[in-house]
């Protein structure tokens, strides 16, 4: 046997298939609610089931598909709509770059297939397993397959009820993006630092937003922060001030 | 019924195709940027606080500029997001800003 036939014979095996499924398995609960509800807005938002079915597939990032719903308007913003998911999937950047030298023994057709579909659970599932024993393609696979599935029937089913259900702001649900959003936010919340990137953003965010016509706001936000971080690298107290001033300027 | 099910507008299927375009190359950026790049610390920091701030952008108008109703919401939503999974937060935002609206709809 040759090393590529070892190379097959450890990333294809059925049953590291069924451990991946296994381990997504309790996350189906929870990426299900969160696939109806994006279905319900895009729905509202005229989007058609197919049109969802195809960014889901397409785009498979839940994150930046709220996003884009939210700056849906007529005319499409299509521009907006692509500059703000490609920033905000920058992430994916660090993920694929922790994660690339893990996978050592996928060959180079399976990572660029297989990380088409490197979602924030599929990656943190996959460096998980990657502490404990390898990643094999098949295990990624299993847990990759089974989110892409859930996200896939979930949307389509929450925009064919969606559609039915009329106006989202008599039930608060309009409200809904602004509290997945603010979830999410706390979700990277490590201390004060993460405070002051935040800050810098917000008050960027709502400047821009009162005195600039379009979704600019999110681009000034989004830099604000990024260099209150990058400010902030060298952890000396006096760099806040200067954090805030960047978001005031 | 079944033609709006299936309607796909060419601009919307561009517009799908943009976002999915940058997304694969954020993607599969690691796998190229390993070979050939070492991140600084300072980079690295960057990045990192990308999606927060992103996130905290999209957010701030609705939460901090709309009215005392969506305010009060976001920070109950916030402490939430600390003690409770992501869907009982998010239950608890959208029922918080139904009974503040209506509160104060009576004040």
């Amino acid at each position: 046997m040759n090393s590529n036939h070892n190379k097959q014979a450890i990333n294809a095996t059925p049953s590291e298939f069924l451990l991946g499924i296994r381990a997504f398995f309790p996350l189906i609960f929870a990426a299900t609610p969160i696939g109806l509800l994006f279905g319900a807005l895009a729905a509202q938002k005229g989007l058609s089931p197919l049109e969802v079915l195809l960014m889901g597939s397409f785009v498979f990032a839940g994150g930046s598909q709220f996003l884009a719903l939210d700056l849906w308007s007529e005319p499409l913003p299509w521009l907006t709509i692509a500059l703000s998911t490609w920033l905000i999937n920058l992430r994916h950047v660090l993920m694929s770059t922790s994660l690339a030298p893990k996978l050592t023994h996928w060959t180079t057709r399976q990572r660029y297939l297989g990380f088409f579909i490197l979602a924030d659970e599929v990656w943190a599932l996959s460096e998980q397993r990657a502490i404990k024993t390898q990643t094999t393609f098949g295990y990624y696979l299993g847990v990759g397959i089974t989110l892409f599935l859930t996200w896939q029937i979930s949307t389509v089913a929450g925009s064919l009820i969606g559609s039915v259900l009329g106006d989202p702001a008599r039930y608060g649900l309009d409200f809904a993006f602004t509290a997945l959003f603010i979830c999410l936010v706390m979700s990277f919340w490590q201390g004060r630092k993460t405070g002051v990137v935040l800050a810098a953003s917000g008050l960027a965010a709502v400047f821009t937003h009162t005195y600039v016509p379009g979704a600019w706001y999110i681009i000034a936000g989004a830099a604000a922060g990024v260099v209150a971080a990058a400010i902030q690298y060298d952890d000396k107290p006096a760099n806040i001030k200067a954090a805030v001033e960047v978001a005031r300027s | 019924m079944t033609s709006e099910i299936f309607a796909v507008d060419p601009l919307v299927l561009f517009t799908i195709l943009a976002m999915a375009a940058g997304t694969y190359l954020t993607r599969i950026a690691g796998l190229i940027l390993t070979k050939f790049v070492v991140f600084s610390g300072r980079t690295e920091a960057a990045l990192q606080a990308v999606p927060p701030a992103i996130l905290m952008s999209v957010v701030a108008p609705t939460a901090f500029a709309t009215g005392i109703a969506e305010t009060a919401a976001t920070a109950i939503t916030a402490i939430a997001a600390l003690r409770l999974p992501l869907l009982p937060a998010i239950a608890i935002g959208v029922i918080s800003v139904v009974i503040l609206r209506l509160a104060l709809a009576f004040v």
